[in-house]
Parts: structure tokens; sequence; C-alpha cells
């Protein structure tokens, strides 16, 4: 039994969970800022396939890796663009345009991935980011090791939690879109246009769920493979509503659904004899199901969620 | 004014009845094919290590010109029947695929067009006349691998990660672990499943895990298990493919798979008009060379090489056999 509790104390675990963590973070953040403004965006999933593919795919053609980042997350902005067009200025179902942005953009990745680089053995590699251990911080100890020797992009997604958290808590435009958010008419009547507002944090929501994609192909591996991304797009979703909308809480999701993962494949090594390794799979699932349960209780969604804004309608 | 190529309907028609006809009623000989065209439906990107094995094979055969090859990649399970019956409609003559999402519809897709051969991945039967199957057997080649690997280790802790415990994976991981434990009886391995088998990142991580837990050898069913190993500067093992290349420092052997033999063999009945509803995963054994070891020798202590070798060449005679053991490995 010990030895269960043992790896919880090793440096391992909880260096994996901060890089599991990391695209759940990003998409975490992105999926929530889009419905803080009212608008649920199911094309997370697509749209992180697409950040893996052209950040992977302009550092494959000479780049370096932070271009490759800011491409990727160019490219989701423009996607974002895409959605709130659909579900924002034509009012549109939020489900349907953002699983058919999921489609389109998974697709196209496809698409372009094959134009872009001819069929052959493996998939070509990139040199990925590599851990950049933080001067002074990294001697610490556990701490040093673990949240101190990660790649630029983990220390760009908890910068980002504290920089989103602080725009939405403590900035007039955190205001305007949590406003947007539950009431768009007040917002109006305050002289803002939701409509706008929608559509920055769209934009703005994707850009990080694109960021997320390339973190797979630009850190956590060196190649872009069209179904890697795996559901993690969904999981950001679920988190969103684990962190009752609140940026802190979202970091917390990511890193508790991240650790359960890190744990079970750990588990694996130790436990793998006498337990069915499926139940180990199961458990981040499981665990994060009953955290959702436990949390959403007291959840409070923004109100004017997945209600298209018309001018003028009452 | 360009000249058109005009030819009267009436002619036309009385032609095409006449070509007919004489086809028809010609000896069979005349119509006897000597080159099949051949149609790969693959439901990942050709890159997909597995997939790149069956896509290689038929490139190569249809740059020795032994067949025509047409191919569709990354086709989904529910594409997957109107894909192959859009190439039986147009009179390829054989395909070549994975059933595993598809098992059901794909064997009502070849009762009905019975002259087309069906050469599949499967976890399946036979089925027919024309449905063939064939698994993926290297774990000859994974066997050996475990004997290079098993004097390479300092800790005597050797990892395997894997994608799902299938029959074919179970085999392959406990080929590699029958290897290592033929020199080194007192080993201990440890075995990662991922549950699913495309996520690189994740294989990655289980590699990591296993080295944490005192791995200083990895067996790599699943890409992304090697990266684990380069980012700790320890040695892995590849399989299906050559990984070397892409991690040229990491991985010293690769337990490769071959699909030519199998394919050559359900050419072959095709071409004869033999059934080909059979179960070709006998043309995965080394023996035909549809699996075998590919190491780099500067890499492995100089006197393991010796004794896998006779192994080997054991194998290759029909000598000796390495055990078939499809249950989960713990």
């Amino acid at each position: 039994m010990s030895e269960y509790l043992d790896i919880l104390l090793t440096v391992g675990l909880w260096s994996s969970a901060l890089r599991i963590a990391t695209p759940l973070v990003f998409g975490t953040l992105g999926a929530l800022i889009c419905e803080r403004a009212g608008v649920l965006n199911l094309g997370i999933e697509g749209i992180m396939t697409f950040g893996a593919m052209i950040g992977w795919l302009t550092v494959f053609f000479g780049a370096d890796l932070w271009t490759g980042v800011m491409v990727a997350a160019l490219c989701g902005m423009a996607f974002g663009l895409l959605h709130s067009g659909l579900a924002v200025v034509l009012g549109l179902s939020q489900h349907v345009a953002g699983l058919g942005i999921t489609l389109f953009a998974s697709s196209i990745s496809y698409y372009i991935f094959r134009l872009a680089v001819p069929v052959q053995g493996t998939p070509p590699t990139v040199e990925p980011f590599q851990p950049w251990p933080v001067p002074g911080l990294s001697d610490i100890p556990f701490l040093g090791p673990t949240l101190f020797t990660q790649t630029p992009l983990t220390y760009l997604a908890i910068v980002l939690v504290l920089v989103v958290a602080w725009t939405m808590n403590r900035t007039p435009l955190g205001l305007a879109i949590r406003m947007t958010g539950e009431n768009p008419h007040a917002a109006e009547a305050q002289g803002l246009d939701p409509i706008l507002i929608r559509i920055g944090a769209v934009c703005a929501g994707s850009a990080m769920m694109a960021v997320g994609g390339a973190y797979l192909t630009l850190a956590a591996f060196s190649s872009f493979f069209p179904t890697m991304v795996q559901g993690r797009g969904w999981v950001c979703i679920a988190l969103v509503v684990f962190s009752m909308w609140r940026p802190m809480r979202a970091l917390l999701g990511a890193m508790l659904f991240a650790l359960f993962d890190a744990y079970q494949l750990r588990l694996q090594t130790v436990a793998g004899k006498a337990v069915p390794y499926q139940l180990f799979l199961m458990l981040p699932y499981i665990l994060s199901i009953v955290a959702l349960v436990a949390m959403s209780r007291r959840a409070r969604v923004p109100r004017a969620l997945m209600k298209p804004y018309r001018r003028g309608e009452r | 004014m360009k000249n058109r190529l005009y030819l009267p309907r009436r002619t036309f028609l009385k032609g095409t009845a006449a070509a007919a006809g004489t086809t028809l009623f010609a000896p069979s000989v005349l119509r006897a094919q000597t080159k099949l065209t051949v149609a790969g439906l693959h439901s990942s990107p050709v890159e997909n290590a597995w997939n790149s094995r069956l896509h290689q094979a038929m490139v190569d055969a249809a740059e020795a010109g032994a067949i025509d090859y047409v191919f569709s990649e990354g086709v989904s399970a529910t594409d997957y029947g109107r894909a192959a019956r859009e190439y039986c409609e147009q009179g390829v003559d054989l395909i070549v695929g994975e059933a595993y999402a598809v098992e059901q519809e794909i064997r009502e897709i070849a009762a009905d067009y019975p002259d087309v051969a069906f050469l599949m991945g499967s976890s399946g039967q036979p089925s027919g006349d024309n449905f063939g199957v064939f698994g993926t057997w290297n774990h000859e080649g994974a066997y050996l691998a475990g004997m290079l690997a098993a004097p390479m280790s300092e800790s005597g802790v050797f990892g395997s990660v894997g994608a799902i415990p299938i029959p074919e994976v179970n085999m392959l991981i406990n080929g590699f672990r029958e290897g290592v434990n033929s020199v080194r009886p007192d080993s201990e391995h440890l075995i990662g499943f991922i549950g699913t088998f495309f996520d690189p990142p994740k294989a990655r991580e289980a590699g990591l895990a296993q080295i944490d837990a005192g791995a200083d050898i990895l067996f790599g069913e699943r890409i992304g298990t090697a990266d684990a190993a380069k980012e700790r500067g320890i040695k892995a093992i590849g399989s299906l493919i050559d990984y070397t290349p892409r991690y040229p420092e990491t991985v010293f052997a690769n337990a490769m798979w071959y699909f030519d033999p199998l394919l050559a063999a359900a050419v072959e009945d095709k071409l004869a008009g033999n059934p080909t509803g059979k179960n070709y995963t006998p043309f995965c054994l080394m023996i035909h060379g549809g699996n075998d070891i590919l190491f780099s020798a500067d890499m492995v202590p100089a006197d393991a090489i010796g004794p896998m070798e006779e192994v080997r060449a054991a194998i290759k005679a029909g000598t000796f056999e390495v055990p078939i053991d499809f249950s989960e490995p713990t």
C-alpha cells in the first residue's frame, strides 16, 4: 500500500502531471473565455488539431518554435472568427456551428498536412521545445525539478491563467466580457457592443485552444498525427464546468485531471500485476466525473450562455 | 477548329457487342491476367507505422511491375464500406486493408463482389472464397531484440509500452519478454498500456513513468515510447518499422514486420484462380520473411550478437519456435 502513496511524493509524477495538464490549461482557458462571453465553442477539438498541425508545419518549414506558436494562435483566431460569424453574427445554433468547425478544422488539417508533407515511412520530426530550468528557482528542492524545469509553453500556460484571472476579475474589459455572458442587453445599455465583445472573446479563446494543440506537436512530441488530440478538447469543455467558469479553478481542474492520468501511468508499473490496467485508465475520467458532480452543484452558469444576441430583440 | 474523333452510335454499339461476344466465348486462357490492380484502403494516414508497412510493400510491388497500386488513406470506419464498394465497382482485383472496425460490413461487401479478393488485417476468421485475413506477427523479431537487450540493462528492469492488450500486441510484448528472459531469467518487466492507438505524447509519458520506476531499456510497441528513452538517455527498441533513423542514438534494434510475403501469397492465389478466403497470417513468420530483427551492431555488446544470430538462424531453419502467447502480459 505504501508504494501507492510513495508515488505521490515523486518528482516524476508531478512533473508529468504538469506536462499532461499544459494543453488542457490552454484549451480550458480558451473555452472559458468564450463561455464567459456567452458562446459555447465546440470547435475546440478541431481548433486544437489545426493548431497542432499548423504550428508544427511552420517549424517544419524552417521557422523557429515561437513563430510556430504564433502562427497557431493566429490560425486559431481565424477559426474563432468563423465560429463567431456563424454563432454570434448570424446567431445560429452554437452546438451545430461548433461541431461543424471541429469537423472542418480536423479535416482541413489532414488535407493541408498531406499536401505539404509527401507520403513517407514515418512522420517527419522537428526539434521540439526542451525543458528550460528557471535560473535560481530550479534549484529549490522538489518544486525546482517539477514546476521550474518545464518547457516554456508550460510557463506560458501558467502565466496565462494569472493574466486571464486578473483580466476577468479586475479590469473593465473583464467586466464587459462577463456582463455580455450574463446579460448582453444590460451590456448594450451601458454603451458596449455585445456582438463585438463576443467576437473578440471567441477569437482570443480560439487562439489559446490552438496554442494548446501546438503544445502537443512542438513540446510533448515532435511530429503531427491527424488524430493526436485524442479528445483533449472535450475534456477541456468538461473542465470549464468543473472550474465553475473561473480561471484559477480551471488550472486546478486541469492539474487534477492530469495528476490522475500521470498517477495511473505509474500505478500500472507497480500494481499492474494485481489489478486490471483498464481500471487505472478509467481512473482520471471517473474521478473527474465525481469531482464534476460535486463541484457543479454550486456552479453558476453564465446566464446568456448559448443564447444568441440579436440587437433590439427582447 | 479541332478535329474530333467521331464514332456514330450505331457503329459503336455494333463494335461493343462484337467485342463482348468475342470475349465471352473466347477460351478463358485469353482472359487470364498477368498483373493485378491492388487497392490499399487505409483507415489511418499511411505514415502510421502499421499502415506504412502495407503501403510500402504495395508501392515496392508496383515499382517492380508486379501490380498496379491505388490507395485511399484516412478512410473513417463510417466511410470504409463505401470506399471498398467503389473500388469493387472500379474493377480492382484485390483490396488490402483493415477490417478491425468494420468486421461485419466488409464481409458482406466481399460476399457481394465474389470476383474481388480481400486481404484484411482482422481479428476474425476468413469468410467465403474471397475474404482473406491476416494478423500482425513480429514476435520473433521482438524475441531476438529481447536477447540483445538483456545484457544491456544495468537495473535488470525492462519496460514495454503498448496500445491496448489485444492478442497481437500481447504476443509481441510477451515475445520480447521471453527473449529477455532466455538470456536473463531474473529480469523484471514493467508493462504499460495507454488505452489508445494514436497518442504519442501519452506513450511518451508512459515510457517516462517506467523509467521513473527503474526501467533502463524500453520496448516501444507504440511511437512516442522512444522519445521518453531519448529524453532520459537510455536505449529503446522499436516495433514494425525501423525507428533507428528517427532516434539514431536511442533505438538500437527493431522488431521489423514485412507485409511483402503476405501480399505476394495473396496475389499469387488470385492470379492462379485459387480461393483467397484464407488466413495469411503464417506468412508473417520469419521463415517466410514476414518479420525479422534489424539492429545497429555498434550499439549492442558484441558478445550478445552471436547467440542471437544462432537463434535467428534456428528460427529461419525451422528448428526453433518462438512461443506464441496471446495472454495479457502483467
